[in-house]
């Protein structure tokens, strides 16, 4: 297998119900990504597109058909992908393959969604639709409402005290928007407090508002290249040097780990060994907080912290700037937002950006070399990828 | 091979009370919601058989916000129960307040009432073939 980089990247701003339609968003994202990559739009030989509900948010399927034709990519070969919200990730990692593998030296990669277009109660619905339909959606099943059980269950399995984990919770949250107050591209540009967080309403107990990201519209795009071109093309190359996926069964199938999302563990060793690291060697990590208790949840699988004990990476600054692994530097999908089918490609743009030295001072992490991301969809689609800086 | 328990069976099975799993010829475990493969060693040698319909609590929620066509449901109880016969089941239990639900519901003894609440579905559950009008809801109440 051929080595793979990323050669360039872009990257619109995440928003409430956009102006704009996905075609739109997504390739002022890619034009960004092949302007900076000095290629144009006719040396792209595949498109790798994550997008969920453009069926519902926009009437429109096979969308990444008209993406190619609209950057002036004609006739090349372009794939959706589909997997809730790690969409974008599993586009690529799919991506990746084909490059390393060798059919293609240069493709473009990404995601787009407009689900804040929908407003909440579609959005909510849509969102259920990543729940087992015929078994787990009819009792009421949403996607707070996951993340909520899997809370409790976490007290229970734990024995952490509801209210010591709920204000563990909102320390992931405050920290969040401290840090996504400084990204430009973030839909919330705002500092928040513990007691902001314990007096939102409740969403699904015990999450409130707050524990909850956003619905959100927006894109993300990278191009891909072989080392080789790569190396014509940035004298700043992210490698790819691991990647991992995972499935799961429906929650109640997942009983013999829940809380933990096993799923999880499994993509993530994958790329640990791919790359030849382990959780100790990663710097920087941009993971799926969808909900203030998917961090502690994902930490622990990570092989950050011990399952039990996720919460205390942000009660002890483990988790913060300077602490033991930086995660969420962007803001998380709490403040920067989480336009599901473009999250994947928004997590390694923005470790991008880091490695780069290119985030803006109030964020930036010094001398980033590994870099994790960690995207999960729906119950359990689980992808992981380690970026690692090439200079 | 053809599918053991279908959801078209089950369902109709449910909706009348009486909760159907596949038990496993090689392992001797318990399938519940039903599966191709058997839950717990992935074996296809299963047959279908009632199970009681009792467990307790292993996590709950109760949902404030509804998706879109149920707002009329909230707020709810959603209680994922661990039966005796050892597979989780997500269902709901009526017969609390929703708005004095708390922490303590875990561990609680339940079963499925003589009641069961179903969802006629809505414009993108396309379940009249399986569902026959109503997707079942498995409803406990307390034991």
């Amino acid at each position: 297998m051929r080595k793979v980089a990323i050669a360039g990247v872009g990257h619109t701003p995440f928003t409430f119900a956009a102006e704009k339609s996905s075609v739109e968003l997504f390739n002022e994202a890619a034009m960004d990504a092949i302007i900076e990559s000095g290629i144009s739009a006719k040396d792209i030989q595949a498109l790798y597109v994550g997008n969920v509900l453009g069926d519902f948010s926009e009437a429109q399927i096979m969308i990444q058909s008209y993406i190619a034709d609209d950057l002036g990519a004609t006739n090349i070969p372009a794939t959706r992908y589909e997997g809730a919200c790690a969409s974008a990730s599993l586009a690529i990692r799919d991506a990746f393959m084909w490059v390393a593998s060798g059919f293609y030296d240069i493709v473009l990669v990404g995601g787009v969604e407009t689900s804040a277009k929908m407003g909440t109660p579609l959005a909510t619905r849509t969102f259920a639709m990543a729940h087992d339909s015929h078994y787990e959606y009819p009792a009421g099943l949403t996607f707070p409402g996951l993340f909520a059980m899997l809370a409790h269950l976490y007290t229970a399995k734990y024995d952490v005290p509801l209210e010591k984990l709920k204000e563990q919770m909102a320390m992931v949250t405050v920290q969040s928007h401290k840090y996504g107050v400084h990204n430009k591209y973030a839909q919330f540009q705002k500092e928040i407090t513990v007691e902001d967080v314990l007096k939102s309403f409740m969403v699904c107990s015990p999450l409130q508002l707050y524990d909850c990201c956003p619905f959100s519209d927006g894109a993300a795009a990278m191009v891909l290249a072989s080392e080789d071109v790569a190396k014509k093309l940035t004298k700043k190359p992210v490698y790819i040097a691991g990647v991992g996926q995972s499935s799961s069964g429906k929650l109640s199938a997942q009983k013999d780990y829940a809380p933990r999302i096993r799923a999880r563990e499994v993509s993530v060793k994958q790329a640990y060994d791919m790359a030849g690291i382990g959780p100790d060697d990663v710097d920087l990590c941009e993971l799926h907080d969808c909900f203030s208790i998917a961090s502690i949840i994902a930490v622990e699988s990570l092989g950050f912290a011990e399952f039990g004990k996720g919460g205390e990476m942000w009660e002890t600054g483990q988790a913060d700037r300077g602490g033991k692994v930086a995660i969420n530097m962007s803001g998380g999908l709490k403040s920067k937002g989480h336009p599901i089918g473009a999250t994947g490609a928004s997590q390694a743009v923005d470790i991008v950006h880091q490695m780069r030295g290119e985030a803006e001072p109030g964020r930036q992490v010094e001398d980033v070399k590994i870099g994790l991301t960690d995207t999960l969809g729906g119950d359990g689609v689980l992808c992981n990828m380690v970026l690692k800086r090439g200079w | 091979m053809e599918y053991k328990l279908t959801f078209k069976e089950y369902n109709k099975s449910l909706k009348k009370g009486k909760l159907l799993g596949l038990k496993c010829n090689d392992c001797g475990n318990y399938t519940c919601p039903p599966k191709m493969a058997c839950q717990e060693c992935g074996s296809t040698n299963m047959d279908v058989e009632q199970l009681k319909g009792s467990g307790k609590v292993v996590t709950f929620t109760v949902s404030f916000v509804p998706a879109e066509g149920r707002d009329a449901e909230v707020p709810y109880t959603v209680v994922m129960v661990e039966l005796d016969e050892g597979p989780w089941l997500l269902g709901n239990l009526t017969d609390i307040d929703p708005n004095k639900v708390t922490v303590d519901l875990i561990g609680k003894p339940v079963q499925l009432g003589s009641k069961m609440k179903a969802l006629p579905g809505d414009v993108y559950m396309m379940g009249d073939k399986e569902a026959e009008g109503a997707f079942a809801r498995p409803t406990f109440v307390f034991a």
